[in-house]
């Protein structure tokens, strides 16, 4: 696999501007499919989610799911987009082993929703407002695995395994127009767009959300032209962009690239590029051809979706507390600073501190478990935070152990570490390491009693009133003791030694 | 005379996945064209005040609720697959190494 040559961000930067374009799938969490009444469930045996509407057996009939379309209405209305009065399906026609009935229903020419805006703040608190498109319904394809050949990639494969478990669960497709004007903030912008699209589909209830699962997945456009040109560059469309990180990464990645491609004078593909996670780069894909002529026609099997102004209103009516909002709110529920609450925002970590506050935390325990530990955690294994794997309850586990002077911190941190590792719960790996802060008195006042030998001038201050000095002696006793005492406890048995009052 | 030619026959036939001999395709424009004419008749037959539907019939919003039904197993999905691995599809690679 060949290298494409990049030019740093900053010369990119330099000589062109970029425009950006996502498409963004949400997958809704429905109970059952868009077009049949299989279980729309993540993670089964495979080929059992499934009936013969979703395999595309001949003669078989799909029927749309209510909640699908009133879970897209919301969508729309959330990003706020204008409902269609009336809208309809239409069939996507394709060969791929993904797609059992040879097509894809979709929506063309009538999308459910369209002509909305979102406005995206960015890290310095500068809004960018982005604008929808489109907004239109389908069903998820099923998942293909590529074996044989180079390491799971379809280039080179022996052949593939269908699992059609995905196959009917519904989608909306949201399509931006083309964001112009981001210049150096591109990347951070990419990012910031599809987090608050997670969020809005998260907060609405529509969808799990969860990117590593593929709930919500984007396509990146990336193209260049120079400063001062109106007509776009040539675009490409990276795939399999699935964590907020590699939206970022693939943005500047493909703005980095496509910046070398028009300095050698050389014009741009238009192609579908992947994104690898492994190397953050991008590979080229295929080129546009024949096979995107995809002869969309009105999908015959399912009749118009009409909703009524009624219908839109009611449903408006339940739409919850918009991100932007709840934002402001749980700042003063939680009583962070300004800077404090960014931070948490920009860790991405906000909806895992509500979660770990409503699992029995406060909210300044939760936050310092979140930005103290685990973002930096999360950083070294490179993956966002709440991929790492914590769940609330552990916290709060860690931290009533911790409050109950059964360990310190500094253990607590490392039993975080075993429950990452897999190695149990927290009381589990407590018991199993042997990690207990010293409680018994006895080895403790052993300690104390040595340090302040070895060290008889402190001990003399001390007695003096230097209070401050007590730290050299709680270091040594916490030394011979590895740690596991507690270091308040050591405190004032060692005020207690020398007679002085604390 | 509607303009289906050759190209155009070959492109559709590419798409579809259907193998046609340069006879076949030669045949076929003309034979698409004539029908693709016939088709075009019955937009005549419909005046300005017809609005154009994809649905003959006046339903819209049929709507199933969202409640679990039936499902296969995995021996029903695969019961008509010409070949089968561990509970999956099996199906040749489409892309070749670049």
């Amino acid at each position: 696999m060949s290298t494409d040559a990049t030019l740093s961000f900053e010369e990119a930067m330099e000589k062109y501007d970029p425009v950006l374009g996502f498409e963004v799938h949400v997958e809704l969490n429905t109970k059952t499919k868009m077009f049949s009444s299989a279980p729309n469930v993540f993670g089964d045996e495979p080929n059992t989610n499934v009936n013969e509407v979703d395999l595309g057996m001949p003669g078989v009939l799909p029927v749309v799911n209510r909640t699908a379309i009133e879970s897209s209405i919301k969508i729309g209305l959330a990003l706020n987009c204008k409902i269609a009065e009336t809208c309809r399906f239409a069939r996507k026609n394709y060969f791929y082993p993904d797609t059992p009935k040879n097509f894809q229903t979709s929506q063309y020419d009538e999308p459910i929703a369209y002509d909305g805006y979102l406005d995206i703040e960015l890290s310095d608190g500068t809004v960018f407002r982005v604008e929808i498109e489109r907004a239109h319904m389908e069903e998820d394809a099923g998942k293909l695995t590529h074996m044989g050949g180079s390491a799971g990639r379809i280039q080179g494969a022996d052949y593939s395994l269908v699992d059609y478990n995905r196959s009917g669960v519904p989608l909306v497709e949201i399509v931006t127009k083309p964001i112009q004007g981001a210049g150096s903030r591109a990347p951070e912008l990419a990012k910031a767009y599809v987090a608050a699209v997670r969020e809005i589909v998260k907060n609405l209830g529509v969808s799990d959300a969860k990117m590593e699962r593929g709930n919500v997945r984007c396509d990146a456009n990336v193209s260049l032209r120079p400063h001062g040109r109106e007509r776009f560059g040539i675009r490409s469309e990276t795939k399999n962009v699935n964590s907020l990180r590699a939206v970022e990464h693939a943005v500047r990645y493909e703005i980095q690239r496509h910046a070398a491609v028009l300095d050698s004078g050389e014009p741009v593909i238009q192609e579908t590029r992947h994104w690898h996670e492994d190397t953050r780069s991008t590979t080229s894909g295929r080129a546009k051809s024949d096979a995107d002529d995809y002869r969309y026609f009105p999908e015959p099997d399912l009749v118009p979706i009409v909703a009524s102004r009624e219908w839109v209103e009611e449903l408006r009516a339940t739409l919850p507390e918009p991100p932007a909002e709840r934002r402001k709110r749980l700042q003063a529920d939680w009583g962070y600073s300004d800077l404090e609450f960014r931070d948490v925002v920009n860790a991405g970590v906000m909806d895992e501190i509500e979660e770990t506050i409503a699992a029995g935390a406060t909210a300044t325990v939760a936050r310092k478990w979140w930005m103290g530990e685990i973002v930096g955690r999360a950083k070294n294994a490179d993956v966002d935070p709440g991929q790492l794997g914590v769940k609330p309850e552990t916290i709060v586990e860690l931290n009533k152990m911790v409050e109950a002077g059964k360990i310190n911190n500094k253990m607590a941190a490392e039993v975080l570490d075993g429950v990452l590792a897999g190695e149990g719960t927290p009381a589990e790996i407590v018991e199993k390491r042997g990690l207990a802060v010293v409680s018994d008195d006895g080895p403790l006042l052993e300690a104390i009693d040595a340090a302040l030998a070895a060290q008889p001038g402190v001990a003399d201050k001390i007695r003096g009133g230097k209070l401050q000095a007590i730290g050299a002696i709680v270091g040594a006793v916490m030394k011979a003791t590895r740690g596991q005492a507690d270091a308040g406890r050591v405190k004032e048995l060692i005020l207690e030694r020398l007679g002085v009052e604390g | 005379m509607a303009a289906i030619n050759r190209d155009d026959v070959a492109h559709l036939a590419r798409l579809a996945h259907i193998e046609m001999s340069a006879e076949e395709l030669d045949r076929m424009a003309g034979e698409l064209a004539v029908i693709v004419d016939s088709v075009k008749s019955v937009s005549e037959a419909a005046g300005d005040d017809v609005p154009a539907t994809s649905h003959p019939i006046p339903l819209t919003n049929v709507f199933r609720e969202d409640v679990v039904g039936h499902t296969f197993t995995a021996e029903q999905s695969l019961s008509g697959a010409p070949d089968a691995y561990e509970g999956r599809f099996k199906v040749p690679a489409i892309l070749d190494e670049d």
